[in-house]
């Protein structure tokens, strides 16, 4: 395989250099100008280490008219995106080794993205008896995140099982925080907003009481917690105390409770109806110093497609999510880079190394040091474009960003060495 | 206005205007034959997805007295019992050329969701929405107040009103809250802390939790329905507890002005939230509540309608805005 040549770019916004990679690595970093092969012109372009989403829901198999597989992953390469995580939420549901399987080999048959399967926690998500974890981390798919993601693994025996039996083969269990008593026919944020509107409140106790029993399961059990989707200042303080605590315990935060609250439900339009909800403009601040500060690890996108008619109706009706992994970095970078809250290399870490390392996803999340796996995202940050959810490659529309102008572009993505994405279209 | 969604969709000088124009439908209503020609060839749709027959039957008697031609599409025995979607409904009384439609929906937003999301052009007036408003019924029990309390003009200002009850689930609270603090009226609402909903101290209002200390205070009582059923949830111990601490029976009701009036929204749950002595005494305004509803609902069709040409005049003329 020949060798490429991203000319002129500048790893994590440093000097420019030619990032030179062949056999599925970064081989050199040469003088700008003097890489030798093939030559994609990457001149000012800032290079990060391609992005891990830990977690995007690809639908299939189940409800393909809302995504597949492949449009899944067409929509992460084109967001950056080199490794996603596709929750377990299917119909069936990937709660055994056969349908992990068939969704890792739908990744790779797709090719364009690793697509590591999520395994459920529980048979069926209902939260009872533990689904065959370990023949799903035995299988070719080697699952290694396990999450009952939509549901809560709320009974605490079945919760401390999980994250002890998992430890055998270095597991983790994400967990959905959503005490479900409290949320009962819960529609959105508890707030003023909530009892205006009359629609049921979602309380950030609900999330944050389930967070505090988990941190001490795992750290009275001596294992591995991951948090999904916080949204909350106050889970924020609970995992920020656990991980003083020297709890071994990571955080997640989507792009979207980064910028959006739940003002935007005041029109009762569906499109911002998603689970956990949009909170407040406090909750958002300290979402963003969490993650700046480390208390939370990684950007995941909660990518959830919905067909049409699932958002096209009244606001109780309507289907909770909105996609995001064609809008994940541009958001991030708003939201952290631009106003000094993580420079690239603080993206590089949440939105690659971090997640890479919280999934155990080999040869993802490395950096772009020489000898690393070329899994590159090229990005020009100071591009400006307007969400139009009719140009997307996600087969759903339900972005919450349509006619919104998001600062930075994908240019290029190579995946395992491979270009993915050129000059922001699917190579 | 084109809209009638919110309580807040409603100024003070239109909120008088409403009850003004009420009023002189009010005297219509005393002759032999009841019916104006004001919206003769328009159509009506009482399109209701939660069973209510008073609420219907006021719309309906208010749109013929007023000449418009009524249909009733109860959700109930129709295509949206067999799961069709509130959009394609909508569509399809747009292509029947509703020029208003009047909608009672069990979800929050509904009436607002048919107005903005570009599926019908005529007006939608909310006949209730799941937890949300019930403007119209706001604007009856105002012109209830008005013309009981108030000599029958102008606003309701100084008026002291206290709401009684299931302030958390009930429309009716929330759509009276906002008129009758934009007609200039001081509200309290009582409840036990579980029915009050999560930020009600930003409300334009004041709150108690007693009921006994409000009575000697206001000029209207307003009780809500509670729903035995609530106590399954937690809400209060039992019923008999909450009729003890929230129930109007006779002995609060000597402790009441002697000019104090005191309406409930219907249905009453007589020995609940109202005792039958309370309900049928002379200070209860509960039919008065009814008649008044006809006359408020006409001036409020005859406001959003009959200002505007027939619909196949301007057919695009004002496309809804969104929000």
């Amino acid at each position: 395989m020949a060798a490429l040549v991203l000319r002129g770019v500048r790893p994590y916004g440093e000097a420019p250099v030619d990032l030179v990679v062949a056999e599925g690595q970064i081989v050199e970093h040469a003088q700008a100008g003097r890489g030798y092969g093939e030559v994609i012109d990457a001149d000012g372009l800032i290079a990060l280490p391609g992005l891990v989403d830990l977690h995007a829901h690809l639908r299939e198999p189940g409800k393909e008219d809302a995504e597949t597989v492949l449009t899944g992953s067409q929509a992460a390469a084109l967001g950056g995106f080199t490794a996603v995580h596709a929750m377990a939420n299917t119909d069936p549901v990937a709660d055994t080794a056969g349908v992990v399987e068939q969704v890792w080999r739908l990744g790779q048959r797709a090719g364009l993205v690793d697509v590591r399967p999520v395994g459920a926690v529980t048979v069926g998500l209902a939260g009872r008896q533990l689904a065959e974890l370990g023949a799903m981390a035995a299988s070719a798919a080697s699952v290694r995140v396990f999450s009952d993601d939509g549901q809560c693994v709320f009974d605490p025996l079945v919760m401390r099982r999980a994250l002890e039996y998992v430890r055998a083969f270095d597991g983790v269990i994400a967990q959905h925080a959503q005490e479900p008593r409290l949320t009962e026919g819960a529609q959105m944020n508890e707030s003023v907003l909530s009892g205006q509107l009359g629609l049921t409140g979602w309380p950030a106790v609900a999330e944050e009481s389930i967070i505090a029993r988990d941190v001490l399961l795992a750290g009275h059990t001596g294992s591995r917690l991951h948090v999904c989707h916080v949204s909350t200042a106050g889970s924020v303080e609970v995992i920020r105390w656990a991980k003083a605590r020297g709890i071994d315990v990571t955080a997640e935060v989507t792009p979207h409770h980064l910028v959006l609250t739940d003002e935007l439900v005041r029109g009762y339009d569906p499109l911002f109806k998603v689970n956990p909800p949009l909170r407040s403009a406090e909750d958002v601040q300290a979402l963003r110093q969490g993650l700046a500060d480390g208390t939370i690890d990684a950007v995941a996108t909660d990518h959830a497609p919905h067909a049409k008619e699932a958002k096209d109706c009244e606001w109780s009706a309507a289907a909770f999510g909105m996609i995001g992994l064609e809008t994940a970095l541009s958001v991030v970078i708003e939201t952290m880079v631009f106003p000094g809250l993580l420079d690239w290399h603080g993206v590089g870490d949440r939105m690659s190394a971090s997640p890479a390392r919280i999934g155990r996803v080999h040869g993802q999340g490395q950096g772009l040091d020489v000898g690393a796996g070329a899994n590159v995202c090229i990005v020009d940050p100071q591009a400006r474009w307007e969400a139009d959810p009719a140009l997307m490659a996600s087969k759903s529309q339900n972005t919450p960003y349509a006619g919104r102008s998001l600062p930075g572009k994908v240019v290029h993505v190579l995946h395992a060495g491979r270009p993915t994405v050129l000059d922001g279209r699917l190579a | 206005m084109r809209h009638l969604l919110s309580a807040a969709d409603l100024g003070h000088d239109e909120a008088v205007m409403v009850m003004d124009t009420a009023s002189q439908f009010g005297s219509i209503a005393d002759r032999t034959v009841k019916k104006l020609p004001t919206l003769r060839g328009r159509t009506v749709v009482n399109l209701f997805y939660e069973d209510s027959t008073r609420t219907r039957i006021s719309f309906e008697l208010a749109a013929k007295r007023l000449s418009a031609d009524v249909i009733n599409f109860a959700a109930k025995g129709s295509s949206v019992a067999k799961g069709e979607s509130l959009k394609d409904t909508a569509l399809t009384l747009e292509a029947m050329g509703a020029d208003a439609v009047v909608i009672r929906h069990g979800s929050s937003g509904a009436p607002h969701r048919l107005a903005h999301a570009g599926w019908i052009s005529g007006s939608v007036i909310n006949a209730g929405d799941g937890t949300h408003e019930h403007p119209t019924q706001a604007l009856l029990d105002a012109y209830t107040m008005r013309k009981a309390l108030c000599g029958g003009k102008g606003d309701l200002a100084g008026l002291r009103v206290a709401i009684v009850g299931d302030i958390l689930h009930s429309r009716v609270a929330r759509s009276n809250v906002l008129l009758l603090r934009t007609l200039g009226a001081d509200v309290t609402l009582v409840a036990p802390p579980t029915l009050l909903p999560h930020g009600v101290q930003a409300w334009p209002c004041r709150t108690s939790m007693h009921l006994d200390d409000v009575l000697g205070e206001v000029d209207a009582i307003m009780m809500l329905r509670v729903q035995s059923e609530r106590m399954q949830d937690s809400y209060f111990p039992t019923a008999h507890e909450y009729s003890q601490r929230y129930g109007l029976d006779a002995s609060r009701l000597a402790r009441l002005a002697d000019r104090a009036i005191v309406l409930h929204p219907g249905p009453m749950n007589r020995g609940m939230e109202i005792s039958a002595v309370v309900a049928d005494s002379g200070r209860a305004v509960m039919v008065d509540q009814v008649t008044n509803g006809v006359i408020v609902r006409m001036a409020v069709l005859y406001l959003l309608l009959g200002a505007r040409g027939p619909r196949d005049v301007r057919p695009d003329a004002d496309m809804p805005v969104s929000a």
